[in-house]
């Protein structure tokens, strides 16, 4: 019981890393060189997760359970799946990516940095997190470094932006934490895989309507508003249309690094939510409303893409496409929660979606990021500038940034042989058998997706040269000497070739990580069938018996791991 | 040969990888590496090809791709004489145009770019012939598309190529979008989209009756919708009416890409994907009937060889016109393929890659020679500066004509002869025969402007001389260095490959003649006998008679209105718009197909963005900036409730603790007498209570 496993220490890496940068500030170079050394770290911490985690497995692994306040049914659980493991890597990407980009910019000083390896501890804690309340404090705790990142280092708006970007989100977690005390009320846990096992065996609605009694209402009804409650907070937070009007802002507002995170990998706390949560816990009521999910499934594709269409203002643009992008995963796990009964195919084309789901996941963290990783650059470089107007032939003075940038929206775009297309393809493959009004209603987002973007290319990259690289200003050099705007260099070229070759290898061979997922997926689309011996015993009342079988599991599965090592070797 | 058929597409994608990494100097490099690995995929072709004559069956290879639970998605390559006709075609052709590119773009900056995107395009196409799956094929489809944008959008400082290379992308994408939910459906109920898998792919028996059995929407069989979707993705490809308004801007790229993507290989995709998945295309419930997909695909076809032909009458870029012929034809090869079958169709895309590389080949000939003037009123009298130019470009231009034996004869003659043998309808016959007379008449009017007459551009000379200094960065580097001196003959680099191109443009088509149809046998896989008997079938030589009869009749058109009075000024009206100035026009501004698409789908694009901005910032916007004057109002009485309620008990409470503790303040003094003085009075007080009570 007093083990501790690589997944709290994980999470605890960039904590010390934040205090570290937070001692050494002083000596700026090396505070900032000791949060990249832990970026890097904690990735290949990941990596080395990911490496060893058993693909073929269902459900969760590298589990560490441990007492914490039994009194209010807090246990310390973590564990990860194929989805958490995708995050975990996500995150310390994304992460790493931001800190990259922050390097060169001065106004970032050792309290940013430290800020974002909170963030990232947050990001580690919510995706490994596996009881809700130590999964709420995490969810909240990346909250409050987010909060001060807009809300410190943005634009001239920012103030206002931050102020909404945490009104809304609080809203959204209210919202989850009522819903899940009313859970706990009923059923005396907050475990998540108990849940949605009593979930899957009827047993949550029962328990619901013999321990609440709400003015006489049935468990199903019951039910019925706490999943509204609990879908509120992963809407805001993904966001979900109508829930997303604190997004264009804040991402514009925020520096472009910061943004970088937002939609990198905080947005995926949102659809962690959907697939770890409302989709295992509340099928019921997903099932029962799901031609007005579907709605606003296709609302969050095909709105933002004509609104992005309407921006003239680079970050805001891509601050709709990834609302856009976010769409397609609702619009997956909304036709997965679908009622197929015992049909197999239909489960083929759910496990189809899911694995959409989770190739987009990954796919727009990657992209979106890089592309704000663009917009920081091209902003530093003309002095703020980011307007669509204010460019134009970049294509001539800065050839490798406008080749890069391409390949990272045409990414975006959906282009088969990068990223994003087995993402895409998968999820429309699923979705239309399912539910094929939505699918197609929700092609139309591809469509202009393509127009907003191939706009950008016109206006930035095609054309005459514009005004804003004619009177560059850079960042230590504020005199208005016109000068023509550097190119890449040789080491922004490094940092960045990581990133776009990821795109290639995802794209030409997606398998890298829907192999990983297989268990996981096979998992979701099967429930009944893939209940593992190890949560048989998952029942409130031998709680004891249960932290015994969880931790031995994981024990064993060390052992079994450590064996695996000796035959290898 | 199955094993490393990959290696064909995978070489110049290799290639174009490799040249993305040069620097912009290393010419020779570049282009050494684009043809060589050309030329390599070439020599394979051709031993795929060779392979396929003694036995034309069908060898396939998949591999696993994608895992999605317990699924695989697989992909595969295939080889059949269909796939390697288009090969060695796709590679012969390519090679020719990327030689020719040398010449051509020598002086251009960006020569190395273009070599890399080139290079890409040829990869990506290969990669659409071999593909055994439509998953594969849509993605090498899509990166063909992508570098068609890239080549249209070659020249980016030009605002219209900038557009150009956008509308091309997006309309095409319109149509893409269309095969992939056909792709999707098509893998939802038949569980693949391999086409062929010893049994199991989607084109073969098993997946094709699951198909037709079931029905959608309005009683329409699964298997028509997804051929229906899958043809929007060819129409969009192959410009078919209504999609073809991407194909006449492309034209703003360099013209070895006109000739190579917009001409001969990628448009002809939409035709070799209809080719590929002709099974389903063909299939139906009741055996012996035609399918709708391949009515409404004669059909549009159709339509499009006669309406693109129309347009072509009057227009006077003189790539443009080719454009617009382009349409026209590739309409004719869908004709073909509704009509009469893969053979029909695929016999006219090879022979119209020929004659119609061969003619933008000789025009970009010409505006290299010309400075960069691509109006057609003000060339004239070419035939003498370019000798080899003219002879190579007549031969394409009566091969595109179907002048009696030359290569388009023989082809186009035989989607008539299907047409006209259609049960539907005799409609699609009659369109595409007046197709044919206005495709005489209007190359016979080109010909007349460019080569033949007197030479009108010394008359124009200050003016295209301003016009072009403009443009010399933009459109054509060659400008600035040969100056507009005389028209000159192109070097060799350029001649050889036309001079190739025209004589395959005399003479190819005899692979196909109704005596020795080789063609179409290699395709169903039956050995060829000459026998010129079969010209004595049943309409046969009637139908020679009457195509040949509208081709004499539109160069003699041609010769009425452009070559009995000789063109003396480029400024001077054009003989049609002298004779029927509305209808002139009206073809002019291409019958208003554009303007059409600008107030309707532009304009509710543009409203529907419109809406959606304004939906956020002001009803979503509103809502938000309602809840925040709520949570502000409530802020505000929570103030005024602190401040006066709250605050006040508070400071009433304090004022109350603040005397008290004065008066208490006053016990304690420190003063010893005080309290001396306070326990002496308490002990009397004490005393004398003690006393009373204990009395009682």
């Amino acid at each position: 019981m007093n083990s501790i496993g690589p997944l709290t220490l994980l999470t605890a890496l960039p904590i010390a890393g934040a205090v570290l940068v937070l001692i050494l500030k002083r000596a700026q170079k090396l505070s900032r060189a000791v949060a990249i050394v832990i970026a890097v770290a904690a990735l290949l911490a990941t990596l080395v997760l990911w490496a060893r985690f058993d693909s073929a497995a269902p459900g969760m692994q590298f589990q560490e359970v441990h007492t914490w306040a039994p009194s209010v049914g807090l246990t310390y659980h973590v564990g990860v799946d194929g989805l958490g493991i995708l995050l975990l890597v996500l995150s310390a990407v994304v992460v790493l990516m931001s800190l990259a980009a922050s390097w060169r910019n001065a106004s970032h000083g050792p309290v940013y940095f430290a800020l974002v390896l909170l963030l990232e501890a947050g990001l580690f804690g919510t995706f490994t997190a596996l009881n809700f309340l130590h999964w709420f404090i995490f969810w909240e705790l990346t909250l409050l470094p987010a909060f001060f990142l807009v809300r410190l280092w943005g634009g001239p708006q920012r103030g206002r932006a931050s102020v909404q970007f945490f009104f809304y989100t609080m809203v959204g977690s209210v919202a989850l934490l009522l819903a899940f005390l009313a859970l706990y009320l009923a059923t005396g846990t907050y475990d998540f895989t108990t849940l949605a096992q009593m979930a899957q065996n009827g047993g949550l609605a029962a328990a619901l309507q013999q321990n609440l009694h709400w003015g006489g209402w049935s468990g199903g009804h019951i039910a019925l508003i706490l999943f509204w409650a609990v879908f509120l907070g992963f809407a805001v937070k993904t966001p979900v249309v109508p829930f997303h009007g604190w997004l264009p802002d804040t991402y514009s507002e925020a520096s472009s690094e910061t943004t970088m995170l937002l939609t990198g990998a905080m947005s995926k706390m949102g659809i962690f939510g959907f697939l770890r949560i409302l989709l295992p816990i509340f099928p019921a009521q997903m099932q029962e409303m799901l031609t007005p999910l579907l709605w606003l499934a296709v609302a969050s594709i095909v709105l933002p893409a004509f609104a992005a269409w309407r921006q003239k203002d680079l970050k805001r643009t891509f601050a709709y496409s990834s609302v856009n992008h976010l769409g397609y995963c609702v619009l997956g796990v909304c036709v997965a929660a679908k009622l197929t009964g015992v049909d197999p195919s239909l489960a083929i084309e759910k496990s189809a979606a899911l694995t959409g789901v989770l190739l987009q996941i990954f796919s727009h963290g990657l992209t979106a990021a890089a592309l704000f990783w663009f917009v920081a650059l091209l902003e530093r470089r003309s002095g703020g500038l980011r307007g669509l107007e204010d460019f134009g032939g970049l294509r001539k003075i800065v050839p490798v940034f406008c080749g890069l940038m391409g390949i990272a929206i045409f990414a975006s775009l959906g282009l088969p042989g990068l990223n994003g297309f087995p993402a895409e393809f998968l999820i429309f493959k699923g979705a239309f058998p399912l539910a094929g009004w939505a699918a197609t209603a929700a092609l139309l987002g591809l469509l202009l997706t393509a127009v907003f973007l191939l706009g950008i290319l016109q206006k930035v990259f095609f054309g005459p040269l514009g005004k804003g690289q004619l009177e560059t200003k850079t960042d230590t050099n504020s005199s208005s000497l016109p000068a023509a705007m550097r190119d890449l260099s040789t080491t922004e070229r490094f940092a960045l070739a990581p990133a776009i070759a990821l795109m290639f290898v995802l794209g030409l061979y997606p398998q890298l990580i829907a192999g990983k997922m297989a268990g996981t997926v096979t998992q979701w689309t099967t429930p009944a069938t893939s209940a593992t011996e190890a949560y048989k015993t998952t029942a409130p009342k031998h709680n004891a018996a249960r932290l015994e079988a969880a931790s031995g599991a994981w024990l064993i599965h060390r052992k079994a791991q450590a064996g695996k090592a000796q035959v290898a070797d | 040969m199955i094993r490393i058929l990959w290696l064909i597409p995978a070489i110049p994608v290799l290639a174009a990888g490799f040249i993305a990494l040069l620097k912009r100097g290393q010419r020779k490099l570049a282009a050494t590496a684009a043809i060589g690995a050309l030329g390599v995929s070439l020599v394979m072709s051709v031993a795929a090809f060779a392979s396929m004559l003694g036995n034309s069956g069908l060898q396939v290879m998949n591999f696993r791709w994608l895992q999605f639970g317990t699924q695989w998605i697989s992909l595969g390559w295939l080889l059949d004489p269909l796939a390697a006709i288009m090969l060695v075609m796709v590679s012969f052709v390519g090679l020719l145009i990327f030689i020719y590119s040398i010449g051509y773009m020598a002086e251009d900056e960006n020569f190395t770019r273009f070599f890399c995107f080139l290079s890409l395009f040829a990869g990506a196409m290969l990669a659409v012939v071999i593909a055994n799956s439509l998953l594969l094929l849509f993605m090498g489809w899509e990166l063909v598309g992508l570098t068609s944008y890239l080549l249209i959008g070659f020249w980016y400082h030009k605002p219209e190529a900038a557009a150009a290379a956008k509308k091309a992308f997006i309309v095409t994408r319109v149509g893409d979008l269309g095969l992939l939910l056909g792709m999707v459906w098509l893998y939802g109920s038949t569980g693949t989209l391999l086409f062929y898998n010893h049994g199991a792919g989607c084109l073969e028996h098993g997946a094709l009756a699951v198909l037709v059995a079931h029905t959608t929407i309005g009683g329409m069989a699964v298997s028509t919708a997804i051929a229906l979707l899958i043809f929007l993705g060819a129409a969009g490809k192959s410009g078919q009416v209504p999609f073809h308004i991407w194909l006449p801007d492309a034209m703003e790229g360099p013209t070895p890409v006109s000739a190579l993507i917009h001409a001969a290989t990628m448009v002809a995709a939409g035709v070799y994907l209809i080719a590929r998945v002709y099974p389903l295309m063909s299939i139906t419930v009741t055996p012996g009937t035609i399918s709708t997909a391949l009515q409404v695909i004669a059909w549009i076809g159709a339509i499009t060889a006669f309406f693109a032909a129309c347009i072509a009458v009057a227009q006077d870029d003189i790539k443009r016109i080719l454009a617009y012929s382009t349409i026209s034809q590739l309409g004719y090869m869908m004709l073909g393929l509704g009509v009469g079958g893969v053979a029909v169709g695929m016999f006219h895309l090879i022979t119209h890659a020929c004659f119609k590389a061969l003619l933008f080949l000789g025009a970009g000939s010409v505006i290299h020679g010309c400075g960069g003037e691509q109006d057609i009123r003000k060339m004239g009298g070419l035939r003498r500066f370019m000798p080899i130019t003219f002879v190579t470009y007549a031969s394409g231009m009566l091969a595109l004509c179907g002048f009696p034996l030359f290569a388009g004869f023989w082809s186009k003659d035989e989607i008539l002869h299907a047409a006209h043998g259609w049960p539907m309808s005799l409609g699609p016959f009659y369109l595409g025969t007046a197709g044919a007379l206005l495709t005489a008449f209007y190359m016979m009017r080109q010909v007349y402007y460019v080569f033949l007459g007197s030479r009108r551009t010394a008359d124009e000379a200050a003016e295209a001389a301003a016009k072009a200094a403009d443009e010399t960065t933009a459109a054509h580097g060659h400008a600035t260095a040969h100056g507009h001196g005389e028209p000159h003959e192109s070097p060799a680099v350029m001649g050889i490959p036309m001079i190739i191109l025209g004589f395959l443009a005399a003479f190819l088509g005899f692979v196909g003649t109704p005596a020795w149809p080789w063609f179409s046998d290699f395709l169903t896989g039956q050995t060829t006998t000459l026998d010129f008997g079969r010209f004595g079938e049943a309409g046969l030589l009637p139908l020679m008679a009457v195509s040949s009869l509208m081709v004499f009749a539109g160069l003699g058109l041609g010769w009425w209105f452009y070559g009995r009075k000789p063109i003396v000024s480029a400024s001077q009206p054009d003989g049609l718009e002298q004779a029927m100035p509305p209808v002139f026009g009206a073809l002019r501004r291409r019958l208003f197909v554009d303007e059409l698409y600008a107030v309707t789908v532009v304009r509710l694009v543009r409203w529907g963005s419109a809406l959606a901005d304004v939906f956020d910032r002001f009803v979503l916007g509103g809502l938000a900036g309602l809840m925040a004057l709520l949570v502000n109002g409530l802020g505000h009485i929570d103030n005024s409730l602190d401040t006066h309620a709250v605050n006040g008990g508070f400071d009433l409470g304090c004022r109350e603790l603040a005397t008290g503790g004065r008066w208490f303040a006053a016990w304690q003094s420190g003063r010893v007498q005080t309290y001396l003085r306070t326990i002496g009075i308490a002990l009397i007080v004490l005393a004398v209570m003690l006393l009373w009570w204990g009395k009682a």
